[in-house]
Parts: C-alpha cells; sequence; structure tokens
C-alpha cells in the first residue's frame, strides 16, 4: 500500500516516515514566515501534530506536502498575530550593513524594523514572503489558501502600510 | 502612493530585513514529536476563554471598534 493511504488509515509508521521526510522542509517555510528558529521548530511539531490528527481527512490523491504546508501557514499566521509585539527580528535576519551603505543610519533602520514589525500578520506574511524572500505569488498563494490577486492585494497594502509607519517616524521613502 | 514611492520602500525594507538563512533544523525533530503526541490536545486556559469573553463584551458595547479589530485580524 502506498504511503500516503497507509498515513490516511493511520499507520504511525507511514506518519513516521512522512514526518522525517518532510520535517526540514516545513521547519524552512515556516521560519521564513516567523524568523525566529525556536518558534519554526515548535510550529513545525504543532503543524505535525494536526496533520497527524487530521490524517483521516486527508486525501492521498492531493500531494502531502502543500497540504502540510497549508496547516504550517496557518499556524505560523496565527503565531505572528500572538506575538506580533515582541517578535524578534532574530539577528542572522537583519542585513549586515555593508560599506556602501553606510548612509542607512541606525536610526532608519529601526524606523523600518519598527515599521515592519507593526504590520498586521496578514499584510507581514505576504510582505515577507513576496518582497523578503522573493517568493511567486502563485506560491503564496497556494500556502495561504487564497487566491493570487488577494496576495497581490495585500502585497500592495503591506508597502502601503509600511510606508505610512516610515512617514509617521519622520522617514520620508 | 506613486510606482517610485512603491519601490523606494520596498528596497528599503530589503536594506534591512534580508532573506533567512535556512541552515535546516539542528536535529530530529521525531523525538520531540512522540512526546507531543503522548500530551495530547492543548487545552484552552480558562483565562483564555475569559478574555475572549471580555473582547466580545466590549464588541457589543463598542462596536465602532469592530472594523478595527476586523483590521488587525
Amino acid at each position: 500500500m502506498e504511503l500516503l493511504e497507509r498515513f490516511a488509515r493511520g499507520d504511525l509508521e507511514a506518519f513516521e516516515a512522512l514526518f522525517r521526510q518532510f520535517q526540514g522542509e516545513v521547519y524552512g517555510w515556516v521560519l521564513r514566515m516567523v524568523r525566529d528558529r525556536g518558534a519554526a521548530e515548535d510550529l513545525t511539531i504543532e503543524t505535525f501534530w494536526r496533520i497527524y490528527r487530521a490524517h483521516a481527512r486527508f486525501d492521498p490523491s492531493r500531494g502531502f506536502g502543500p497540504w502540510a504546508r497549508r496547516i504550517a501557514s496557518n499556524l505560523a499566521v496565527d503565531h505572528l498575530k500572538r506575538a506580533r509585539s515582541e517578535l524578534p527580528l532574530v539577528e542572522d535576519c537583519l542585513a549586515a550593513e555593508p560599506p556602501s551603505d553606510a548612509a542607512l543610519r541606525r536610526e532608519l533602520r529601526d524606523g523600518i524594523e519598527l515599521a515592519f514589525r507593526s504590520l498586521p500578520a496578514k499584510l507581514k506574511v505576504v510582505a515577507v514572503l513576496g518582497l523578503v524572500e522573493e517568493r511567486s505569488q502563485e506560491e503564496i498563494a497556494e500556502a495561504l489558501g487564497m487566491s493570487v490577486g488577494a496576495v497581490k492585494s495585500r502585497m500592495f497594502r503591506a508597502v502601503r502600510a509600511l510606508r505610512r509607519s516610515l512617514v509617521r517616524v519622520g522617514i520620508e521613502p | 502612493m506613486n510606482e517610485h514611492e512603491r519601490e523606494r520602500t520596498i528596497e528599503l525594507l530589503k536594506g534591512v530585513i534580508r532573506p533567512v538563512e535556512d541552515g535546516g533544523l539542528s536535529g530530529d525533530l521525531w523525538p520531540r514529536m512522540l512526546r507531543r503526541m503522548e500530551e495530547g490536545p492543548m487545552r484552552v486556559p480558562w483565562f483564555d476563554w475569559a478574555l475572549a469573553g471580555l473582547v466580545v463584551v466590549l464588541l457589543l458595547l463598542f462596536p465602532g471598534l469592530i472594523p478595527r479589530v476586523l483590521y488587525h485580524l
């Protein structure tokens, strides 16, 4: 019997095989969204826990990866909503200031960070995946369970909100 | 917001926040997964239910807040 079919019937060994096959991919995707390694690991576990509980609803004729990514994305967005005020932009996610960018003052960096943190979770996720990670709109749409048009709209709103926040702290892009 | 302002805003964002360097998992998460499965479903603490109730009451008392709350959801 196929691995996916065995998983759908509740076979723990099949689940373990899928877990080992997809844990890295799910973790990588969540990390891009939440930008915190500890939280990404926790959310990866929670994603697979939900997958395990929902095995009976899984359709083996459809891919496991996209399904896992959708569940992970929903959890990541929920996490960002909860952690909005204290979201760490872990050091390794902040660009080191190259010599050619010396003009990008600390004040400016702080302003941009603050503006980014203040974005609503649903806009922040689209902005970080689309603009920073440069993922395709189709990929983002599939992972978040929305249309490409909705992704485009959120990306536009995210940039607009970001700009407004920057203007509020005295930075005129 | 015109196209130039949009591009400049994106440029500033990318100048400060760079793509995550994945680097992969620090180790196999399967042992943690097994512990999570033993724990079973998480219970919602009573405090969270109380907080949710309070929010509902506030929204009923001040319906003007609803669009603002929806925006942030």
